[in-house]
């Protein structure tokens, strides 16, 4: 076993054949080789669903909690041991339906860790309901979606979030790029990856989301805040790359003054 | 005539007045100067969901030897408002002595004359001190160091203000010819003054506590501000979270990362915890949780107490693991057993209750000191090797807990069904195994359960059940009947019950439980595991604790004919 690898043998993966989970979590364990992360200092936290089960594909630490509650763990995990790389990854439904506070007080906090979100646009462990992201028309099992979209990229930008970023599953390799970014980023960082559902989405494919996006070119400065929430809002076709940075935040695990002390004696001072 | 008050070497004051009024520092004052004068005290507190106006009440009680429970007779009231009468009228008899407004107390002009109405409470302090004729060099060394970092003015003005409390108090004595018999006690001056909020919070501290999530709630919110104004100094991380379910996970992945992390809310907020639970129960994760009990249904009764949530606590979380839930009646048991429930939660994996309620959390006791040296930090995290399996099947169905980043191993928890090493499983036969193994642990858990305490005569016939914060009010009442032939039993763990519980009950002719509660669920746990049904129930839910006179009423109206009382 090499010790140094993200990859399990003989595993049976649960996504259907095609998926764009596949995708995100070559790039993601190519990212981690390539920044030099080991397995053991690296504890991926996810929620429930289709996208929450790629840490169970890594070895590495695991903590697969509860649908919608992988922030406040993650969060928590970091600050405990920042020594540690924390990675909070679950889709749509789970990040932004289900853990949807969460998402807005983690961004509040900024704790040093990256938050990928696999957003597909549709529920697909539950066959085929709307995700909050799901576009407006979309015929999902349930009902055909009149409801605005979330929009996360500008929620994050209006909360002033310290790294947001749009990426696309079916490109690999500029994937990987910006989830270096991302990863290595001091302070809370959001990347939200398109990713087709080959089963239950057949509106928003490999082939629509190639059409629908763009790059955000070189000469893009992603520290205007307001630009960036422009860009967050478009939506003929949606911008992909680093969309804002403020790095001058203050870093909640750098809140916390962590000592070993004489807990026996400390008892008999205390402020009540 | 002259008016002799000697009951039982002790006096009951109250203090009633709207929010706002400043009745909070007069019993802090008070119960301190009375504890340097030699006094044992015991003060309580009922009060209104706001923050201006309505109408609350604070009792002290002031005694010659211990005293730890509420009484309904009042000796003094100072009635700071005109609501105060008409809202304690149930109390107050021809035999109490009232300082009104109206009456005999003009404090509206005493504050104006010590320099404006803050000053008010300190007339109050310096009168009640002024009744029972304590030395009033130590309420002037009391101010002095209270507000050690104002002005020479406010000092003086609080001192002017004491002293005209005082000289009125003195003043009446005479006129009125009334002697206040209460002898100090120099054993008094070794306890200490502690709420239950404090003694939980200290319990805490001592087993170990470094991490604290949480969300406000009354009455659990004490213990969130007591970590939290010594985190700095004891390297404690507090976070009040977004909401209940944040909290509790953020608490267990606080764990899962090494710390010792607990969560403390009230009913509401812990019924969004509830999922947490489970979640602790399906990864074996250690996680405390402080559940202080008030009213509901629902909001309830937001500032009231009640013995409600001991079921939800015992049922709270989907499917099937075991949990502990401990129960303290008083300071020294809260600090004991919140201690415990940090080592408890690391060694058995599972979540572990501190289940209190308004009237243990706000009352103030004098207590001995807590036995700080007693207290151990036990921690039960090892350190892995390349191969290590989260939950590895063992024997007693306890698997060796790792935390990532220390050892070579890595740590995979999963709210899923998992095998050893933490990976999804839908194979029946691991389900099984892992389910059976997550509920030994039960059988663990039992074989060290706190014993109940018993009280009174070892040969009873009548056996009185209590748990959790009734402890002192069921002991004094039955103090009071002073009959041969009664016992109490108590509880400060509830969950899970000693096997030889059926023993207690069996001598008893006659068994009584005593439950601050509309369906004495305490009643249904112990039939769960004896059988027995406890003949007769002793039950309030008005959100008011039970007062020592009222249970004793209760017990010899159940107990009439029994040649015991």
């Amino acid at each position: 076993m090499d010790v140094n690898s993200y990859n399990i043998e003989n595993i049976d993966i649960a996504w259907c054949p095609g998926c764009g989970n596949y995708p995100i979590l070559d790039t993601l364990k190519q990212t981690l080789k390539e920044l030099g992360i080991r397995p053991g200092e690296l504890v991926m936290v996810s929620g429930i669903g289709q996208a929450a089960k790629t840490p169970q594909y890594m070895r590495t630490n695991v903590f697969n909690g509860l649908h919608g509650r992988a922030l406040p763990p993650a969060v928590a995990i970091k600050a405990v041991n920042p020594k540690l790389t924390v990675i909070a990854q679950s889709g749509d439904g789970d990040m932004y339906g289900e853990g949807g506070n969460h998402f807005i007080h983690t961004i509040r906090r900024n704790p040093n860790i990256t938050n990928i979100v696999n957003n597909n646009m549709v529920y697909g462990l539950t066959k085929g309901q709307a995700s909050p992201s799901s576009q407006k028309g979309f015929k999902s099992s349930l009902h055909t979606v009149t409801a605005e979209p979330f929009n996360p990229l500008a929620v994050a930008i209006s909360l002033d979030a310290s790294f947001v970023a749009r990426a696309f599953a079916g490109d690999k390799e500029q994937t990987k790029e910006i989830l270096k970014k991302a990863i290595t980023h001091k302070g809370y960082a959001l990347i939200d990856i398109f990713q087709p559902c080959v089963t239950f989405n057949k509106q928003n494919t490999y082939k629509w989301f190639k059409d629908n996006t763009y790059y955000l070119d070189d000469s893009y400065e992603p520290t205007d805040r307001v630009e960036a929430f422009k860009k967050s809002i478009e939506t003929e076709k949606f911008p992909l790359g680093v969309i804002y940075i403020n790095s001058n935040k203050t870093i909640f695990d750098d809140n916390f003054n962590q000592k070993q002390v004489n807990i026996k004696e400390k008892l008999l001072q205390l402020k009540r | 005539m002259q008016k002799y008050i000697s009951l039982k070497e002790a006096a009951s004051i109250v203090i009633s007045g709207e929010a706002g009024q400043g009745i909070d520092t007069v019993e802090n004052f008070l119960t301190r100067i009375f504890q340097l004068a030699g006094f044992y005290t015991f003060s309580t507190k009922e009060y209104m969901s706001r923050i201006r106006g309505g109408c609350n009440s604070t009792e002290i009680r002031v005694s010659s030897s211990p005293v730890s429970a509420f009484i309904n007779k009042i000796d003094f009231l100072i009635a700071l408002t005109d609501k105060a009468i008409p809202h304690l009228k149930e109390r107050i008899s021809e035999n109490t002595i009232i300082f009104s407004e109206k009456e005999n107390f003009p404090i509206t002009e005493l504050s104006q004359e010590a320099g404006g109405k803050i000053y008010s409470n300190m007339i109050s302090a310096g009168l009640i001190l002024g009744l029972f004729s304590v030395e009033f060099n130590l309420m002037e060394k009391e101010i002095k160091k209270v507000f050690s970092e104002k002005t020479d003015e406010i000092i003086n003005n609080n001192i002017k203000a004491a002293q005209s409390g005082y000289g009125l108090a003195q003043k009446y004595i005479k006129e009125k010819n009334l002697r206040i018999d209460i002898s100090p006690n120099t054993d008094a001056k070794e306890n200490i003054l502690i709420t239950g909020t404090q003694a939980v919070s200290m319990g805490c501290i001592a087993g170990g506590c470094n991490f604290i999530s949480s969300y406000p709630m009354s009455p659990g919110t004490g213990v969130l501000t007591f970590l939290t104004k010594n985190s700095e100094e004891l390297g404690i991380i507090s976070e009040q979270a977004e909401d209940e379910i944040a909290a509790i996970n953020m608490s267990i992945g606080a764990w899962y990362a090494g710390a010792r992390a607990m969560v403390t809310t009230s009913g509401g907020g812990f019924a969004l915890m509830t999922e947490g639970v489970s979640l602790a129960g399906m990864i074996e994760s250690p996680i405390v949780i402080h559940l202080a009990q008030r009213p509901g249904p629902a909001t309830g009764l937001p500032t009231r107490t009640e013995q409600g949530d001991l079921e939800l606590a015992l049922y709270s979380g989907h499917g099937e693991f075991p949990r502990i839930i401990l129960a303290p009646g008083t300071p020294a048991e809260s600090f004991e057993l919140s201690h415990r429930a940090f080592n408890l939660a690391d060694k058995y994996q599972v979540p572990v209750f501190i289940l209190t309620d308004q009237y243990l959390l706000d009352s103030v006791y004098s207590t001995k000191p807590f036995e700080i040296d007693k207290t151990e930090v036990n921690k039960y995290v090892i350190k892995t090797s390349v191969n290590y399996k989260r939950y590895e099947l063992t024997e007693n169905g306890l698997s060796p807990r790792g935390i990532p980043g220390y050892g070579e191993g890595l740590v995979v928890v999963d709210s899923d069904e998992h095998d050893e090493e933490g990976r999804i499983t839908e194979d029946m036969s691991v389900r099984k195994k892992m389910d059976k193994k997550r509920l030994k642990k039960l059988e663990l858990i039992k074989q060290e359960v706190e014993t109940p305490e018993l009280t009174g005569d070892e040969k009873y016939k009548i056996l009185v059940i209590s748990w959790g914060s009734t402890k002192e009010i069921v002991k004094e009442a039955i103090l009071n009947l002073d009959s041969d032939g009664i016992a109490q039993l108590h509880f400060k763990q509830v969950y899970p019950l000693p096997e030889k519980l059926n023993k207690y009950l069996a001598a008893a002719e006659k068994t009584i439980i005593i439950e601050n509660n509309a369906t004495s669920q305490f009643g249904k746990l112990i039939k769960i595991q004896t059988g027995i049904e406890v003949q007769d129930k002793i039950l309030k839910y008005s959100g008011l604790p039970f007062s020592v006179e009222e249970v004793a009423e209760e017990l010899k109206r159940i107990c009439y004919g029994c040649k015991q009382l």
